[in-house]
């Protein structure tokens, strides 16, 4: 739209920005939202004006005093074509250019930077590939594309922007992205707009968009001493993840060196690309795509291992270029899964399912959240 | 569509209304009252057809999904006793055939005798799927709390592959849609047996057979779409990539 | 007669009330309770459904009042989530849903295919009961400590997470379904089979066209929530996970269930309003609507292609962006048959003779609303714009113009006009019209300023909201005041106008269509005996003609 008029641009950005009718325009996306938006509202009031003229010139004109008998018309064939086609044209643009920009949204550019999101019973918790974590808030650096890589520990939440425009569903059990890259620095309200039980209204927060540097500051501020990955690495090794994982050519499961992006032949003989969404599904329910050439003896680690800390064994695996650190990680000693204290393990916790309602309450004590 | 059938003019509306006994005071003509109660049921039926269908769906979605626990839960019923509960079905829609032709041709003994025979049919059905539920009981396959995936995970038979543990937890949501879909089944044929009964003390006592078959014809209906549910569902549950018999 | 006014009342000295008609054939409990009479079901089904309009009414005004101010203070959050819930589960599926097709569908579809009554008098009884039952289901649901899920009882959340009373509000909705199930069929056998001699298709009024396309959905999609609420109360029951994803389930599949019935359901709670619509249209401008076939077919289109945009809720719920596609192209398309409707009732005023009594005021409101709400609807669809709108006031704004701004002023608007044939009595014109003006401003104050608010971004359901949405959520209560008033006039006057009302006689408006030709109120049996139709529907050339040679009316 820059391209088309300037001085549309400097409007919407100058001036509608700042009207408190109007939401910031904080995201680059934002602004070709609005464009969007103005068309749509044009498309609207051009219709509920025809409409009106029509019915309030018709009543003038054709008020029982003026017009004390009706002329019978039967209708129109070409009335009723004009007023198919001529809508239904307007329409299929807004169909076009809306798909065009839902493509824009959702599909996120390759150089993004990835953010993960837990969302949970009535907060989020953003976590930074540094290791960085933080609840009901988000820091982000401006003029860089960001990726969020969003999952939910229990019920459907939705995340949403909207000084970015953007929002999109945090599912239990699956991944589901979103991407922006913010324009101005400045603080925004962050929403979880899918109702969600009892403080639906309380899981908002705040994003904070940040000049680079300020946003390089805040990383370094704000670390918890170890990345993402480091915190992986640990629970892998206090889980016991390496004494089958050994990236021996016998060992009894599938070597782990280089395997995020690659194709792996499953038992049945389909492929699978190694993502997020594959390696997450291989540690929860491990029996549902066993790798070609190993059986199934995997346990599962449902129930253990927190949302987080399937991110963290993810991130680690992702970080794995040979079975160096595995080997490393072997020789370490071995610590209780489930113990309190290791970031991402779920206590074991009597009957922690099956019963409607019991979740809701135990929802809360799960460790792995703390700061 | 069918302006022809009801717009007889109101003469024949006024005779047909004093000759027919059957007749109820707001139709005009027997033959829309009859058409109206047959077309009405098909109406019926379709709305079933719906109804079914969010659950064949689901079917569809987690056999995708989990096709190894589908495959392993169905290995666990026995053909044998699908294979009996389906012909029984398929005879007992013979025999409810056969008491539409008799309430046509005015048979009251032959009515009687072929409405018994189907409910006698339709009881052992139930009593059938029963024994069925029975055995799935006690061997811990209701889904809930005491479901156990033992068999999945250290399957007796040689021929059954075994399964990992959280694989093999899967197959209780084949068993759930098993119950779910069979459950809702097997009411369908509780009410049609109750009907059943109830038509069966109408009709000894001449019902139906005095020129006014519309009830047991809309009965045969809904009994022949109980039997077909069943037919999609025998091959679905049963049969479908099981490993085959001994 | 006036020159602003088609009202044509006999003289009121001298009229009588008709001696028999349905309302005194028979008296006592029993003579209701047990009634095969569609007229008396509908009078039943009226009560009913406006007990719970008052009910869900209520909810929303405490809804209101917590949002006069941002912080969460007049109740806690967990009643305020029972209150949305309540609100939306009783006006959706215990008033919108039953109201139009079961009250004014009841009384005038077999009046006016000129039959004696629907195809199964009994079924219609049983179907009322049902409603009944589920009515009750649902009032248990909300006495013993109400039920938190919303209207649209998100898995995981309603079956594995609240601890409130989701089974009993599932099993309402679930024996309720067949209460519509039943009308449905009633209707679409009685459409079918009892059209009165020479009443071809093409000479039903537009009324039936789109009540007949209401039962089609009614008869194909109420099946599917009704199994997937049982599927929901056996998860909460046995603790299954066939839509929990812990337990290897798919709540996306719920989803899809969910919105395959629920969109349709949404036409359910438009087109028969959009059939009062071409009847009073027609009417107050004299004429016959524009474009008939364009507007019957248009009925059916939308049921067609209703059954198609089911996923448009689920846009942003990580759906393949491809079949977002067909989704959005598919709501793209359901919206043409509704503007042509809109246009063809607006080209229905060309060259008519317009006269402003209060259903046609209600039928203004009604284009217009239904103009901006269905436009919104367009902005929903598109797919870019749906990521920032859904899930907040936009979305809240917009259905509500469409079915409180659309639907319910469509009920006035057919209540008032068939008033004085369901009672034979006028209600008091001055007084309706300014029920209707009042009704059309509050609307307006309480929901436009919900579009603002939705475009800045305040979600839906919240019970608490960020200060700089107060000025705007104010206005939205200030309105909200005012539509309580204008709902509450209207019940007052007709109570009142029950017995001093002035006698209607049998055709006050001077409006085709077999319903005027019978006396007001009907007969038992509508009609001493079945007419043979030889006219086209709306031919107000032919009804001038014939009072103008004739004394009396038929009946």
């Amino acid at each position: 739209m820059h391209y088309i008029s300037p001085v549309l641009w400097q409007f919407l950005e100058k001036w509608l920005g700042n009207s408190p009718l109007f939401p910031p325009e904080g995201s680059a996306m934002s602004v070709h939202v609005d464009v969007f938006f103005l068309f749509l509202l044009l498309v609207e009031i051009v219709g509920v004006t025809i409409v009106t003229l029509m019915v309030v010139t018709f009543t003038i004109l054709y008020r029982k005093e003026r017009h004390p008998v009706a002329t019978q018309i039967e209708g129109s064939t070409l009335l009723e074509a004009t007023w198919t086609l001529i809508p239904l044209a307007v329409f299929l643009v807004c169909f076009a250019w809306g798909a065009l920009l839902y493509f824009r949204i959702y599909d996120p550019p390759t150089n993004a930077m990835n953010i993960y999101i837990v969302g949970k019973q009535w907060m989020w918790k953003a976590e930074h590939p540094g290791g960085q974590h933080e609840i009901d808030a988000l820091h982000i650096p401006i003029d860089r594309p960001v990726q969020l890589t969003m999952i939910s520990q229990d019920v459907f939440h939705s995340f949403s922007i909207p000084a970015f425009r953007i929002k999109r569903e945090v599912i239990p059990g699956r991944y589901s992205t979103v991407w922006f890259e913010a324009t101005k620095p400045g603080v925004y309200h962050l929403f979880c707009t899918q109702y969600c039980g009892t403080d639906h209204s309380a899981m908002v927060g705040w994003v904070y968009a940040m000049k680079p540097e300020d946003y390089r500051a805040w990383t370094q501020g704000s670390t918890s001493g170890s990345s993402l990955a480091q915190n992986g690495e640990r629970l892998f090794a206090s889980l016991g993840c390496h004494s089958c994982h050994t990236g021996q050519e016998s060992a009894r499961g599938p070597d782990l060196a280089g395997l995020y992006g690659s194709k792996v032949r499953l038992a049945d003989g389909t492929y699978v690309t190694a993502n997020d969404a594959y390696l997450r599904r291989s540690i929860l329910t491990p029996g549902a795509q066993v790798v070609a050439g190993h059986s199934a003896i995997m346990p599962t680690y449902q129930g253990q291992v927190s949302e987080e800390g399937v991110i963290d064994l993810v991130q680690f695996i992702k970080s794995l270029n040979s079975n160096y650190r595995i080997k490393q990680g072997a020789t370490a000693p071995e610590l209780e899964p489930g113990q309190a204290g290791t970031p991402g393990t779920v206590p074991a916790e009597p009957a922690a399912q099956a019963q409607p309602g019991n979740r809701a309450g135990s929802a809360h004590t799960t460790p792995g959240t703390v700061k | 569509m069918d302006s022809q059938v009801i717009a007889n003019d109101p003469e024949e509306t006024q005779s047909a209304h004093e000759h027919s006994p059957h007749l109820v005071h707001h139709y005009a003509t027997m033959d829309q009252q009859v058409e109206s109660a047959s077309f009405g049921m098909w109406i019926f039926l379709l709305t079933e057809i719906m109804f079914f269908g969010g659950m064949f769906m689901a079917y569809l979605l987690y056999r995708n999904w989990y096709y190894d626990a589908f495959v392993a839960g169905s290995n666990l019923l026995s053909i044998q006793f699908g294979t009996a509960m389906t012909t029984i079905l398929i005879v007992s829609s013979f025999t409810v055939a056969m008491g539409v032709f008799c309430s046509e041709t005015r048979n009251r003994k032959g009515l009687v005798a072929a409405l018994s025979l189907t409910l006698v049919l339709g009881i052992s059905f139930l009593c059938m799927k029963g024994t069925e539920w029975h055995g799935i009981y006690v061997e811990h396959h209701v889904p809930g709390p005491n479901f156990s995936i033992e068999t999945f995970v250290h399957p007796t038979d040689a021929r059954d592959v075994p399964m990992s543990p959280d694989a093999a937890q899967h197959t209780q949501i084949f068993f759930f849609l098993y119950f779910a879909l069979t459950g809702i089944h097997a009411l369908h044929m509780v009410i049609g047996c109750s009907v059943l009964i109830f038509l069966l003390i109408r009709a000894r006592q001449g019902a139906y057979t005095d020129g006014n078959p519309t009830m047991i014809h809309n009965f045969g209906l809904y009994w022949h779409f109980v039997d077909i549910v069943w037919i999609f569902l025998f091959p679905l549950l049963y049969l479908i990539s099981r490993h085959p018999l001994k | 007669m006036s020159s602003t006014s088609i009202i044509n009342l006999p003289n009121q000295q001298t009229a009588r009330m008709p001696k028999n008609h349905y309302l005194n054939s028979g008296y006592g409990l029993k003579s209701w309770a047990l009634t095969l009479d569609h007229k008396r079901i509908a009078i039943l089904y009226l009560l009913t459904t406006l007990f719970f309009f008052c009910i869900g009414g209520l909810m929303a005004a405490l809804m209101r009042l917590e949002l006069l101010t941002p912080a969460g203070d007049l109740v806690a959050s967990d009643t305020y989530n029972k209150l949305f819930s309540i609100h939306g589960i009783i006006m959706v599926f215990f008033f919108l849903v039953p109201i139009a097709p079961a009250v004014l569908g009841n009384f005038l579809i077999p009046i006016m295919i000129g039959a004696k009554d629907v195809a199964f008098p009994k079924l219609n009884l049983l179907s009322y009961y049902i409603f009944l039952i589920g009515g009750f289901f649902e009032l248990y649901s909300i006495i013993w400590g109400g039920v938190d899920t919303g209207w649209t009882f998100t898995t995981p959340l309603s079956t594995h997470y609240v601890n409130t009373n989701v089974i009993s509000a599932a099993m309402g909705i679930f024996i309720a379904g067949f209460s519509s199930i039943l009308t449905g069929l009633n209707f679409v056998v009685t459409i079918h089979r009892l059209r009165a001699p020479g009443m071809t298709w093409f000479r039903l009024p537009l009324f039936i066209w789109s009540y007949y396309a209401t039962a089609i959905i009614f008869i194909l999609a109420t099946p599917v929530i009704a199994i997937t609420m049982v599927l929901i109360a056996m998860e909460r029951v046995f603790g299954i996970g066939v839509f929990d994803p812990a337990l290897g389930g798919d709540p996306i599949l719920f989803q899809h269930l969910f919105w395959f019935y629920s969109h349709p359901a949404v036409y359910v709670m438009i087109l028969p309003g959009m059939g009062v619509m071409s009847e009073v249209v027609g009417c107050f401008s004299r004429k016959r609507v524009f474009g008939y076939t364009a507007v019957a077919f248009s009925s059916v289109a939308i049921a067609v292609f209703s059954f198609f945009v089911w996923a448009h809720h689920m846009f942003i719920m990580g759906i393949s962006n491809y079949s977002a596609l067909v989704f959005s192209l598919f709501s793209m398309l359901v919206a043409i048959p509704s503007a042509i409707k809109v246009f063809n009732w607006s080209a229905t005023m060309y060259k008519g003779s317009i006269t402003f009594e209060t259903p046609m005021l209600y039928a203004f409101s009604f284009i217009g609303l239904f103009t901006i709400g269905g436009l919104t609807g367009v902005m929903l669809a598109s797919l870019g714009m749906d990521i920032h709108m859904t899930e907040t006031y936009f979305v809240v704004a917009h259905f509500h113009y469409v079915m409180v701004g659309g639907m319910v002023s469509a009920v006035m608007c057919g209540l008032h006009f068939w008033w004085p044939k369901i009672t034979g009595r006028m209600y008091p014109e001055q007084l309706g019209k300014l029920a209707a003006s009042t009704l059309f401003i509050g609307f307006n104050l309480t929901f436009f300023p919900q579009f603002i608010l939705g475009y800045l971004g305040m979600p839906r359901r919240y019970h608490a909201y960020p200060a700089e949405f107060q000025v705007l959520n104010v206005m939205s209560t200030a309105g909200a005041s005012i539509l309580a008033i204008g709902y509450l006039l209207p019940a007052m006057y007709f109570l009142w106008s029950l017995k001093y009302g002035a006698i209607a006689g049998s055709n006050p408006w001077q409006a085709t269509g077999l319903e005027w030709q019978i006396q007001s109120p009907p007969l038992k049996d509508n009609f001493e005996e079945i007419p043979v139709v030889d006219f086209e529907a709306y031919d107000y050339e032919w009804l001038a003609n014939k009072t103008r040679h004739e004394v009396t009316n038929v009946g």
